[in-house]
Order: structure tokens, then sequence, then C-alpha cells
């Protein structure tokens, strides 16, 4: 129990995906300018890849893996599939999620906006599986691995969000505005989390 | 757009001016993360401007054949594809090079780059002038992060492309390395400062105010 306790701080902290491995930049840069959307996106991030994670794990293991066809007498190796049968995945998942939201909880799906199918293309929830699969997890660890990593992407961005929604009224160099101070805040604060990687290691 | 610009401005234009990283924000993720070293910069680049051309290619030759309903699905697969076909060539050919990569040739499918170029711009386009567009594209991308790859290995590591320029203290020279340009945060400074530069070079790309200062909206009034 304290090891997966121990995966999930790694995940979501020491291994944050947007500030220490640069993934799913391109949402996290281009959402946060406020904080409500910024929560929104960090859910569904939560909600994703809880999911598509553990899932893309069975699918691995029991179809893709080297020797998974072992007990049919075949000797295939399917591994280099697994970009195009994650992105199924993923895609399928997003999909369903939306379909499911929208049927049972139209709140949350009016909340959720556009950010929905977005997360199709994001870096991090592909990264996600592609990690699972390099590191060996197991299907609890998985679970919490996706769990762990979403979160932090979640606690990420409504930070970024919020930072940025004050220095609406900063006095900033004009060319600085935008896009080149964003970039400055989130190595600033990419320092702070690289702080959390002694939490872990001791 | 205005009347169809000339294959040569839709090359050069990608290049500074409409650069895909530091205005249009796409392809940022994979930006960052290999830019340690000018040799895992370079292949990268080589990696993302082949997938980026070849895709635009495809698709804009079958474009008026996908069903608008599953194009997001149909372009994924042929970038998903393509990018399988890469990551093999590169572990077959620079396996060095391809381990320190590790995830981020995979993770070229999700480049928002790549579908943002096939999306705006091969879906309309003959297939020339969007492989021309995807190369230009492909070529700004791979220029922020030549530059950014060379300051952080510089300054991180006193080389470039692995030979050594500035003799560091454990060689017994006298350069002490600044291991901050190895870390992530540097890489976001880089980027922020080179937006900066940027924007100062060509104003007409900053970004207005959202909110006036208070004197400024009092004298108004």
């Amino acid at each position: 129990m304290t090891e997966l306790w121990a995966l999930f701080l790694r995940a979501a902290f020491v291994e944050n995906m947007p500030l220490t491995f640069f993934l799913g930049l391109c949402t996290f840069i281009a959402l946060s300018r406020k904080t409500a959307p910024a929560l929104g996106l960090g859910i569904a991030m939560v909600a994703v890849m809880g999911v598509t994670v553990p899932l893309n794990h069975l699918i691995y293991t029991t179809l893709l893996a080297p020797g998974a066809w072992a007990w049919a007498g075949l000797d295939a190796d399917l591994s280099y599939l697994k970009l195009i049968a994650f992105i199924g995945v993923i895609a399928a998942t997003v999909q369903l999620l939306e379909m499911v939201l929208d049927r049972f909880f139209p709140a949350i799906y009016a909340s959720f906006g556009v950010f929905l199918p977005l997360l199709t293309v994001q870096c991090a929830i592909l990264a996600g599986s592609l990690f699972m699969v390099d590191r060996d997890y197991t299907l609890a660890q998985s679970t919490v691995f996706g769990l762990g990593a979403g979160f932090g992407f979640a606690v990420a961005v409504v930070m970024l969000g919020a930072i940025r929604a004050r220095l609406v009224y900063a006095d900033l160099p004009q060319r600085l505005r935008g896009l080149g101070i964003t970039f400055i805040l989130a190595g600033m604060m990419s320092l702070g989390f690289s702080a959390f990687a002694q939490m872990v290691a001791s | 757009m205005p009347a169809s610009p000339s294959l040569w401005q839709v090359l050069t234009a990608p290049l500074i001016r409409q650069n895909p990283v530091t205005l249009q924000i796409l392809g940022i993720c994979s930006a960052l993360a290999v830019t340690t070293s000018m040799a895992t910069a370079l292949t990268m680049s080589a990696a993302l401007t082949a997938t980026l051309v070849m895709s635009a290619g495809t698709i804009s030759l079958i474009r008026r054949h996908i069903p608008d309903s599953i194009r997001l699905i149909v372009q994924i697969v042929i970038v998903a594809s393509l990018v399988i076909v890469i990551d093999q060539v590169l572990q077959a050919y620079l396996f060095d090079i391809s381990q320190k990569l590790s995830v981020f040739v995979s993770l070229i499918t999700t480049n928002c780059l790549v579908l943002g170029r096939t999306e705006s711009f091969s879906r309309h386009n003959p297939p020339l002038r969007s492989m021309v567009d995807a190369l230009g594209n492909g070529l700004g991308y791979s220029l922020v992060l030549t530059v950014i790859g060379a300051v952080r290995e510089f300054f991180g590591a006193g080389a470039l492309l692995g030979w050594q320029v500035l003799p560091t203290i454990d060689q017994g020279g006298w350069y002490t390395p600044l291991n901050l340009m190895l870390l992530a945060p540097s890489a976001f400074f880089l980027l922020g400062g080179l937006v900066w530069a940027i924007r100062t070079a060509l104003p007409d790309q900053s970004e207005p105010l959202e909110y006036l200062a208070p004197d400024a909206q009092g004298g108004k009034e």
C-alpha cells in the first residue's frame, strides 16, 4: 500500500508531466489563461488517464506483448503495434466518456466544453501509456500511475491558471506579455517542482 | 488568406515570422524535452520534419476521399503508421540516439504540430503545396530546437555536437559547467527569452493589453 502511495506521489509531483517531462504543454499553455477552464481540463485529465492507462495495460499484456499469444502456440511479438492500439483506445475512451457524461451528467458535460475531444491528441495521455510499458508496471501500479500523473497535471495547470489570471494586471514589458512570460512562469514552477525530487528519494 | 501566395512564400513564412513554436504554440511538448544536446535535437527535428512532410503529402492526396466526420481518426492513423516506420528506422540505424529519445519519437504522433498542419492546411491544398508548407513548418520547428539545443549544450556541458569547445574543470580546463542548463526549467526560460526576442524584432506579434492601467482608464473617461 505504501509503495502505491509513493508511486502516486512520484507520478504527481516528482515526474510531473508538464513541468519535468514537458508533456501536454500545448494544452497546458493554451488553456491556462483563467482558473476555471484550467480546473475543467485538470479533472478531465485525471478521468481520462485513470481509465486509459490500466486499459492499455490490459490490452498490451494480453494481446501485444512478446509471448502474449504463446497459449495459442504462436510466437508473435506485436509490440510494434502498440502506438496505434494505444491511440485507438484513447480516442475511443474519450468518445465514450463524452457520451456517458452527456447522457447521465449533463451539468458536468457542459462544464467540460471543448476540452474532452481535445484530449485525444494530448501528448501526456499517450505518454502515460508508453511509460507504463517502458517501466513494466503491474495493473494496480498502472492504475495508480495514471491517476497520479493526471492529478499532477491538474495541480500544475490550475496553479499556472491562477498565476496568469493575476498577472493580467501586472505591468510587464510589452513584448514579454502573453506567451513569453508564461514560459518563464512555467520555468519557475518547474524549479519549484524539482524540489519534490528529494521528497520521494528519501 | 491573401490570394494564393507563391510556393517560396509558403516555404519561408513559417521559418521565423509564422514560426510554429513561438507564434502558433504548436508542438512545444517535444520541442523542450529533447534539447539537452544538439545531436538529439537535430535527430528529433529530422524525424519530425520527415513525418510532417510525408503525412501532409499523403493526406493531401486523399483529401477528397476522407469523410469529414471521421477525418481526425484517419489522420491520426496515417500519422501513427508513419511514426512507427520512422521509429523502426531510427532503432535500426541510430540505436544510441533512439535510446536517448525514448518515447519522444512515438510522441510525434500526438505532436500538435503535425495534426495542426494537416488539419488546417493539407486538407484544403494540393499535395505539392501542402508538402512545401509542411517542410517550411518542419524547418521552423527545427530552427527553434537547434537554437535551444545549442545554447543548452554549450553552457551546460561546454560542448557543441559532442565536441568540447570550452575545456571544463573536471577535464583540467577553466570552464565550470552551468548545471541548471541541463535541467528542465532552463528550457522554459530559454524559450520564454526566445519568444521575447522574436517579438521585440517583430512588434506586430506582441499581445494586446487585456486591461488598461487604472490611470490610463481614468484619463479616458
